[in-house]
């Protein structure tokens, strides 16, 4: 299989520049409403700022990947003399807090970098942070090149994982001479 | 379903503990917009002019703006209203933060509160869960401990809390409500809610807020930030810095204190120190600034940093917003360093920034003057900045001395007697005023100090220039533009004014110009109380994102109400005038409205007349400064017209 370029999509933060505003909740929650911008509400955002003024914690983080299952082992950071909670820098929805969580459902969020038809040139969040705690960046890597399988070869490959590959080629064998 | 506005009230009876969530009345919202405007309605329908401000049946009114919880950029504000133990009249104080929004999230566009708890109590508001809860354990703390402890106890590091210190708690006339990053502090609010029996208010909400025409709405609010952008990187040449930008002054970014120091008056508001600002002394200042600010901030959804995380080692972090940063400097003739010192323990107690350092100036002025005696201040420390420590503690717990001055300089002069009145020198309408005296009279000034409900300059001041520019140049450049003006008559107004001869102070602006220019000012205050946008993206400086030509569109797309700048001026002037109104009804006249005699050291009584007869006349008010039955009824308040009949407050100067 050969290489291919593939586009990545980096949203930087330099939380030294956050002035603690939130707009970035704001404007997320308004983009990602039904319909667009019809209305806004931060605890539905794909990104939040992790904050304690006091403390001088003020740390957006982007929804990532539900996690079903909570961590056993966590970390604990102290970076400049600040200690952050266990679960800051984390970008998981998971079971053991309340962020990136449809406040109704319960169901996973997850940061899609404002991806629209047409597309944006930066995502909502990027566009709102005038003070550029968040900046946009785009690259291009070179990846191995993968083969997209279509609907039904994902549905074979599932049940392949689920009941071994034999199995499924002696039900299409068997299916293939009932015909 | 309502736009922009959650359509629901939380109605809290503290005597009782009973609370109510109920529904308003869409066409209030038409009339009123929201925010003050509706507040002050219910002000007038429900609190009646005898009521005292410590009486049960004073109302506290916790309020979010029409817009504030949308995407507009810096709609973050909180009104709070009630009428003040200090002045008898109306109070609305604002801040800004994150408790309005946070309400609106919840799921309402107010709090009010009415009666007394027997006991200290907070207020637990989680969406549509609402409790009041046991705060004993709270008593005697500070703000900002208080809002810390709360956050834990309820393990809700999201939810805002708006609280009293002490000060609130022991009803000091000038104590403020706390948000951490920012206060509601003038009128004396935080005295209201802590004879209440309210420690604070916690807020949680993760509900959503609609708005009507979404595609127009957010390509104004867009509008509006990349203005922001742009305008921020031009800041307006010929101008103070301080004025320069948009935001509130931005004392915590800025050093160069240099204007404020040397042309505002130290002490009780008495010594201006015209040689105070040297490079030693700003290379003090620096190094102290610089080292206790950790963090520029903001409030909700705004990209202005006028406030600033305030780290001292040895005492607690805060967060500092503008002028309180010189106010107890200049009063106690020190340094940065104390004034960020002090300014945190007055922030836990939760008292007035403005009030506060001239209460304790005067205190020791008057002791200077044998008024106080020795046994008055037994104990107090000999150095200045001691004393005011010393103040400041008895002060907040209503200790000997501190339980007379707790009632502001007005109250505490006339309880001590013996020639103190000379002494209170600074207030309108018995409120200590920014201590600042100036030479010649500035009829604009004159006219807003003199009749603003707010009783406060900073908050009622605004778009047009405070001087003319020195040339011509500067001028027309400053008019090239000039998009902001609600009348092209106000750039003649501009380029007409001069530093001297006919066209200057205090006969230029002339009467006619200077009721136009205040009307303006009130105006764009008056939209922003009730939309909750904070003045300093708008009403308070120099060629600001909002303003009368792009709020029609704004309120109209976000609430789906039809709106143009007629109909936007007639709200504001309806509520202005019933805010009015109420004060009348407690016995506001003409001869409250005077600015502090030595505000100016060139004074011009017939001027001055003139000039208040030619307002009240533009006002549609009477010769006492009363709304007339005509203009009353224009602005569809018959019914205020009606209980001025029945009490005989007639108007048309026969009061």
């Amino acid at each position: 299989m050969g290489k291919v370029k593939r586009k990545v999509k980096v949203i930087k933060i330099d939380v030294d520049k956050c002035n603690g505003c939130r707009a970035c909740e704001v404007i997320c929650s308004a983009f990602h409403a039904t319909p667009k911008f019809s209305s806004n509400n931060p605890a539905r955002a794909r990104i939040q700022l992790i904050h304690d003024a006091l403390k001088d914690v003020y740390l957006p983080v982007y929804a990532g990947e539900n996690a079903p299952a909570e961590c056993m082992g966590r970390g604990k950071y102290v970076i400049d003399g600040k200690e952050y909670d266990e679960c800051s820098f984390c970008r998981a929805s998971c079971p053991s807090r309340g962020v990136f969580k449809e406040p109704d459902s319960g169901l996973p969020l997850k940061c899609d970098m404002c991806e629209s038809d047409p597309p944006l040139p930066e995502p909502m969040c990027v566009q709102w942070c005038l003070n550029a705690a968040l900046t946009y960046e785009e690259r291009e890597e070179e990846a191995e090149e993968e083969v997209k399988l279509d609907e039904m070869e994902i549905g074979l490959e599932s049940l392949a994982s689920k009941y071994g590959l034999q199995k499924v080629t002696d039900a299409i064998a068997r299916m293939s001479k009932k015909e | 379903m309502r736009y922009a506005e959650t359509g629901f009230n939380l109605e809290v009876d503290l005597s009782r503990g009973n609370i109510e969530r109920v529904e308003t009345d869409p066409a209030l919202t038409a009339l009123h917009l929201g925010g003050l405007g509706t507040s002050i309605k219910l002000l007038w329908d429900r609190v009646p002019p005898e009521t005292d401000p410590f009486s049960p049946d004073n109302l506290l009114i916790f309020s979010s703006g029409l817009l504030c919880g949308t995407p507009a950029p810096g709609c973050n504000r909180t009104i709070v209203t009630t009428i003040s133990p200090q002045t008898q009249l109306t109070a609305y104080s604002m801040m800004g933060g994150f408790w309005a929004p946070e309400l609106k999230y919840a799921g309402y566009d107010k709090v009010i509160l009415r009666g007394k708890s027997p006991e200290l109590v907070y207020l637990w508001i989680n969406n549509d869960k609402v409790e009041i809860r046991d705060a004993s354990h709270l008593r005697g703390k500070g703000s900002n401990e208080t809002a810390e402890i709360l956050r834990r106890e309820l393990k809700e590091p999201n939810a805002q809390v708006a609280a009293i210190g002490l000060a609130g708690e022991n009803r000091v006339y000038f104590a403020s409500i706390e948000q951490g990053r920012s206060s509601a502090s003038r009128g004396g609010i935080g005295a209201v809610m802590g004879d209440k029996g309210v420690k604070a208010i916690v807020v949680r909400g993760t509900k959503d807020i609609n708005v009507a025409r979404p595609v127009d709405y957010m390509a104004l609010c867009s509008e509006v930030l990349q203005y922001i952008k742009n305008r921020e990187s031009k800041p307006i040449p010929g101008v103070m810095p301080i004025l320069a930008g948009l935001g509130s002054p931005q004392e915590m970014r800025l050093i160069d204190e240099e204007w404020h120091t040397t042309n505002f008056m130290w002490g009780n508001s008495r010594t201006r120190r015209k040689d105070f600002w040297t490079k030693e002394i700003e290379e003090k200042w620096r190094e102290t600034q610089e080292s206790a600010r950790t963090r520029l901030i903001s409030c909700y959804n705004c990209p202005m940093k006028c406030a600033a995380t305030i780290s001292i080692p040895g005492i607690s972090t805060y967060m500092m917003k503008c002028f309180s940063k010189l106010t107890y400097t200049m009063a106690a003739y020190s340094d940065l360093d104390f004034g960020f010192k002090i300014a945190q323990r007055a922030t836990e107690y939760g008292v007035d920034g403005f009030t506060a350092p001239q209460v304790m100036a005067f205190a020791l002025e008057l002791k200077e003057a044998g008024i106080l005696k020795d046994q008055d201040m037994e104990g107090i420390p000999s150095d200045s900045d001691g004393k005011f420590y010393w103040l400041l503690d008895r002060i907040v717990r209503r200790e000997g001395i501190g339980d007379v001055l707790a009632n502001g300089t007005y109250w505490a002069a006339k309880q001590i007697g013996n020639g103190a009145e000379e002494y209170a020198h600074n207030n309108i309408k018995k409120q200590e005023q920014l201590p600042l005296k100036l030479g010649m009279l500035n009829p604009v000034y004159f006219l807003m100090y003199s009749t603003g409900e707010k009783i406060n300059i900073t908050q009622i001041e605004g778009q047009f220039p405070q001087s003319p520019f020195l040339t011509k140049e500067e001028t027309e450049e400053f008019i090239r533009d000039w998009i902001h003006v609600p009348d092209d008559k106000f750039k003649e107004y501009l380029r007409k004014w001069e530093f001297r001869g006919e066209f200057s102070n205090p006969n230029y602006p002339d009467i006619e110009a200077s009721c136009d220019i205040v009307d303006w000012q009130e105006m764009m205050h008056y939209i922003d109380d009730a939309v909750g946008m904070c003045a300093g993206l708008s009403s308070f400086p120099l060629k600001p994102p909002y303003h009368i030509h792009n709020y029609p569109a704004l309120i109209s797309s976000a609430t789906g109400i039809d709106m143009d700048e007629a109909g936007l001026k007639k709200i504001t002037k309806r509520n202005r005038t019933l805010l009015r109104a109420v004060n009348v009804s407690r016995g506001m006249r003409r001869a409250d409205e005077k600015p502090p005699e030595d505000h100016w050291k060139k004074r011009f009584p017939e001027l001055e007349a003139k000039l208040l007869d030619a307002y009240y006349k533009f006002k549609g008010w009477d010769d006492q400064g009363i709304p007339t039955k005509d203009s009353l009824k224009e602005l569809d308040l018959d019914y205020v017209a009606d209980d001025f009949e029945k009490r005989g407050i007639t108007g048309n100067g026969q009061s």
